[in-house]
């Protein structure tokens, strides 16, 4: 109840000035939401009170969203937007110096017959490759993301995820895309997960005083209720996270249309809470450019405009890029482009 | 006991082996001979072909890749469940094409023929298309023919049924995908086959067929850059020629159609225009 208060009255009363969850404002922010956070029961009381969802309305809003017609100049524009904001992904054991090389390259120039397409936000690997990946887009402005915290499992002691996400941040990763602990999470330590948020966060802190980005991925496919979507995207929200982050790609269920909504709404109340802006991540399973513009459509239904640039949502996908490129050059020569004019990752 | 109402059939496309509706939504009227309605047929967008393509992409590996020795039983097999069928074949062609039933009856019994004609060549192709070439080293030299890949059909407009069979199996036969974009005022025996073939072991995706307008549909086909081939037979000469000059952006292979007598025996043309050749140099043993 005092959230919807907060949410109704807060631009009349308190006028507060978005700051980003990355930035130094951010905390001070977090601390005025300490009060819920001060222990165990207070964050159980303040997680458990969070209004349940209504799942019936959710899916419907969310296949409402998915009917929008984007066609022509709209389009164009939502596909490059799209381009503009993948994280180009490999997570397999396979990867190779040279497969890391080549999807750098990729991301740098994602259509070599079409200087005009966009580059895209980030690529994302493993911590042992990201003094490659950073090699290979030096000077090219995307990002090198990195997955830590025992990926994707989570299933490993403190000291071991913190290794590892200082690692990575020493290896050049601007981003750390973590994993929670859903075994915690599931049997109600919610206390551990956000400490340990929190110390994966100070974990990413450079010498200089800055940090890499956090992404926290909540793996929703395992979270079994829309509730505990909501609770666990709030969780985090105020243990730090710059960015929440759907799902791993490696389990049956990713990313849905539903469970994004769900965690959009939820980073639109907290930022009319506190004013901090968090970004969202959906990951796996987008494979086509319609599945892309759906997402599009309901983060600018959702949170609107300020959220619809690559510092603040972005796609976690490996084939998607390739359905934009093929949906890219059918608008540009006006043929139906095939799987022969781009590359096989 | 009142009259009892017949059961209209309503006619959909053939898609990836599942029978969707157009994603259009649209249908058009088909007529027999006479001009009296007979059938609501789906009047397909350039997006179904999109779609079609895609699924006939995919279908391509496993058919390309089945031996030739399955891919002959399979199509005996569709001959076999067409034989089964032989009278609806023969009242929707007496329909469409304005014929008696016994000259309908006729060219259903040429079309179930030619079906295993082509079959039988599953096999027997890459005897007359391949060969062991002489080369001036120690090495095998070995051409093979191959599918070229997926195949944009454009069947005949006139004849329905023996014309379509003949234009679809010389090019599936081989190892080939098919798009057909059936004639555009008798398109139900072709909606008929596609159920055929649904029930007689053909993968799906390895034919998909379309009802609707050809001028609107043959487009995007021979724009396509998925589609490794066109066979023009059912354009006319108008039409044909803007098919070609758009084939012609990814070097589509394209079979210009021509006056063809669909009851005469068909030769090899169609067999043959559909591959592709490749050849192997293999070190000879000493």
């Amino acid at each position: 109840m005092t959230l919807r208060y907060a949410r109704r009255y807060a631009p009349l009363v308190t006028m507060p000035i978005t700051v980003p969850a990355y930035g130094k404002e951010a905390a001070g922010r977090l601390a005025s939401m300490a009060d819920v956070t001060a222990d165990d029961g207070a964050l159980r009381r303040f997680l458990h009170g969070l209004p349940g969802v209504d799942a019936v309305g959710l899916q419907a809003r969310a296949a409402t969203l998915g009917t929008r017609s984007i066609k022509t100049t709209a389009k164009a524009y939502a596909i490059d937007l799209a381009i503009s904001m993948i994280d180009l992904t490999t997570l397999e054991g396979a990867d190779t110096p040279g497969k890391v090389r080549a999807l750098c390259a990729k991301g740098v120039s994602p259509d070599p017959t079409d200087r005009t397409a966009p580059k895209v936000a980030a690529i994302c690997v493993y911590p042992d490759m990201v003094a490659t990946a950073k090699e290979a887009l030096n000077g090219s402005g995307i990002h090198v993301a990195s997955v830590a915290t025992a990926f994707p499992a989570g299933r490993a002691a403190l000291p071991v995820k913190l290794a590892d996400t200082r690692d990575a941040v020493a290896a050049g990763a601007d981003e750390i895309d973590m994993v929670i602990d859903r075994g915690a999470f599931l049997s109600g330590r919610y206390m551990s997960v956000f400490e340990e948020i929190k110390k994966v966060k100070e974990a990413c802190a450079r010498p200089d005083g800055s940090a890499a980005h956090l992404k926290v991925i909540f793996e929703t496919g395992e979270l079994q209720t829309y509730d505990n979507v909501r609770r666990v995207s709030w969780l985090a929200m105020l243990a730090g996270a710059d960015f929440i982050k759907t799902s791993t790609g490696k389990v049956a269920v990713n990313a849905t249309p539903p469970v994004t909504l769900l965690m959009l709404e939820a980073v639109r109340d907290f930022h009319a809470a506190t004013g901090v802006q968090v970004g969202v991540k959906p990951a796996g399973g987008i494979r086509t450019t319609k599945d892309a513009i759906k997402y599009l459509v309901m983060v600018n239904e959702t949170l609107g405009e300020p959220w619809l640039t690559a510092d603040w949502f972005r796609f976690g996908a490996s084939s998607l890029l390739n359905d934009l490129l093929m949906q890219r050059q059918k608008l540009s020569t006006g043929r139906y482009s095939g799987p022969d004019y781009v590359t096989v990752d | 006991m009142s009259d009892r109402l017949s059961v209209l059939k309503t006619y959909k496309l053939y898609v990836g082996g599942k029978f969707p509706r157009s994603e259009s939504g649209r249908v058009y009227e088909v007529t027999d001979a006479k001009g009296n309605w007979l059938a609501n047929a789906p009047l397909s967008s350039r997006k179904d072909a999109r779609d079609a393509v895609v699924a006939a992409r995919k279908a391509f590996g496993g058919w390309s890749g089945a031996t030739a020795y399955n891919r002959g039983q399979v199509l005996y097999r569709v001959a076999e469940m067409l034989e089964g069928r032989r009278d609806q074949f023969v009242s929707e062609v007496a329909d469409a094409e304005g014929l008696s039933k016994s000259k309908a009856a006729a060219q259903v019994d040429a079309a179930i023929d030619r079906w295993v004609w082509y079959a039988g060549w599953s096999d027997k192709v890459a005897q007359i298309a391949g060969s062991a070439n002489p080369v001036a080293g120690p090495y095998f030299n070995l051409s093979a023919p191959e599918p070229t890949g997926v195949v944009a059909v454009l069947a005949p407009q006139e004849s329905s049924f023996l014309g379509l069979v003949s234009v679809i199996a010389p090019a599936v036969v081989t190892g080939n995908t098919a798009v057909v974009v059936t004639s555009e005022g008798a398109p139900l025996p072709a909606l008929s086959l596609a159920e055929v073939l649904a029930t007689s072991d053909v993968p799906g995706g390895v034919v998909n067929i379309l009802s609707g307008r050809t001028a609107e549909l043959a487009p995007p086909l021979a724009a396509h850059q998925d589609v490794n081939a066109i066979d023009l037979a059912g354009a006319d000469a108008e039409l044909a020629k803007s098919l070609e000059t758009a084939a012609a952006d990814n070097l589509k292979r394209v079979l210009r159609p021509g006056r063809v007598d669909w009851t005469a025996d068909p030769g090899t043309d169609r067999l043959l225009a559909f591959l592709e050749t490749k050849t192997v140099w293999h070190p000879m043993g000493v």
